[in-house]
C-alpha cells in the first residue's frame, strides 16, 4: 500500500478548480520540473513584458532593449517567488493568474523605482502648508477653505512625524509608496499601515471640528 | 459630506472609513478578485475591503488594472 499524501499544498490542488496539470510538475523532481520551471518562466516573461511596455512611458530614457532586461530581470525575480511560494496557491483563480500577478507586481516595482532613480524624495516637506483648494465652485468656497484649514491644521498636530512624512509624500508628492519604502528602509504593506492609520487620524480631526464623515 | 463634495486631493489625504485590507492581503486576494470580477461575480461582497483598498493604494491599484487587462487580453488572443 502506498504511503498516504501528506502533501498539503499538492491536496488542496487536486481538489481545486480550474486546475492546470502542468504546475503540478513544478512540485516534481528532474527533466518534468524543469520544463514545468521553464513554462512558468515564460508566462511570467509575458506578464512582465506587458507590464513594463504598458508603462514605458515613464520610462522615456530607456530604450526596448533595456526595457525588455528590466521585464527579463522581472519575470527572473517572479519565477523565485512563485517558487517560492508553490504552497500558497489554493486553486482559487487560476494558476495562470495566480503566477501573473507575482510578475506584475515585480515589474511594475521596478518600473517605478527605475522611474524615480535619481530623483530626490523630499522627507520633511514642507508642501502641506501651501495645501490650496481646487473648488469646484464659488458656493462652497467658504466651506471648503475652513475644511482645507482643518485638514492643514490636522497634518501639523495629529499626526506623529512619520505618519506626516508618509502622507505628505505619497498623497501630496505622488512618491509611490514601494519607492518611499525603498528610501525609509520600510516595506510598502508597513508604509500602506502608516498612511492608514494618518488618514484615520487626520479624519478623526476633521470630524472632531465640525465637519461631517467622509464618504467615499 | 460625501466623496463627490471634495476635490480629488482632500479625499486622497482622507481617505475613506469603511473597512479595507492591506498590501498583503490585496495581493493574496487579487487573483481571485480580478477573475470574479471578469466573470461577473460579485467581487466585492466575495472579496470584502478589496476595492477600498484599491482606492486608497495607488500601487496595488496598479497591478490590479494591470493583472484584470492582461487576462482581458488573454481571452482575446
Amino acid at each position: 500500500m502506498s504511503a498516504p499524501d501528506t502533501n498539503p499544498d499538492v491536496s488542496a490542488l487536486a481538489a481545486a478548480p480550474a486546475l492546470e496539470e502542468w504546475h503540478l510538475d513544478l512540485h516534481t523532481e528532474g527533466t518534468r520540473r524543469d520544463q514545468a520551471v521553464a513554462r512558468l518562466h515564460g508566462l511570467l516573461l509575458r506578464a512582465a513584458r506587458f507590464e513594463v511596455f504598458r508603462r514605458a512611458g515613464s520610462l522615456p530614457q530607456l530604450s526596448p532593449v533595456e526595457l525588455d532586461e528590466l521585464a527579463q530581470d522581472a519575470a527572473d525575480d517572479a519565477a523565485v517567488s512563485v517558487l517560492r511560494r508553490l504552497g500558497d496557491f489554493r486553486g482559487e483563480s487560476s494558476f495562470r493568474t495566480w503566477a501573473y500577478k507575482f510578475a506584475l507586481l515585480e515589474a511594475s516595482v521596478k518600473v517605478r523605482r527605475r522611474a524615480w532613480r535619481g530623483r530626490e524624495v523630499m522627507l520633511e516637506p514642507e508642501q502641506w502648508e501651501s495645501l490650496a483648494h481646487a473648488g469646484r465652485g464659488p458656493d462652497d468656497d467658504a466651506e471648503s477653505a475652513a475644511l482645507l484649514e482643518a485638514v492643514r491644521d490636522g497634518i501639523r498636530s495629529a499626526l506623529t512625524p512619520r505618519q506626516r512624512q508618509v502622507l505628505v509624500a505619497v498623497v501630496l508628492e505622488g512618491v509611490p509608496i514601494d519607492v518611499l519604502a525603498e528610501r525609509l528602509g520600510s516595506n510598502r504593506n508597513a508604509l500602506y499601515k502608516v498612511l492608514h492609520d494618518a488618514r484615520r487620524r487626520l479624519r478623526n480631526h476633521v470630524v472632531a471640528a465640525g465637519f461631517p464623515e467622509t464618504d467615499q | 459630506m460625501t466623496g463627490r463634495d471634495l476635490d480629488p486631493t482632500l479625499l486622497r489625504l482622507l481617505g475613506g472609513d469603511e473597512p479595507e485590507l492591506d498590501c498583503d492581503e490585496c495581493f493574496a486576494q487579487l487573483d481571485r478578485f480580478v477573475e470574479l470580477e471578469l466573470d461577473g461575480a460579485p467581487a466585492d461582497v466575495l472579496v470584502p475591503g478589496l476595492r477600498a483598498h484599491l482606492v486608497g493604494c495607488p500601487a496595488c491599484a496598479e497591478e490590479h488594472e494591470s493583472l484584470r487587462a492582461l487576462l482581458e487580453l488573454d481571452s482575446v488572443s
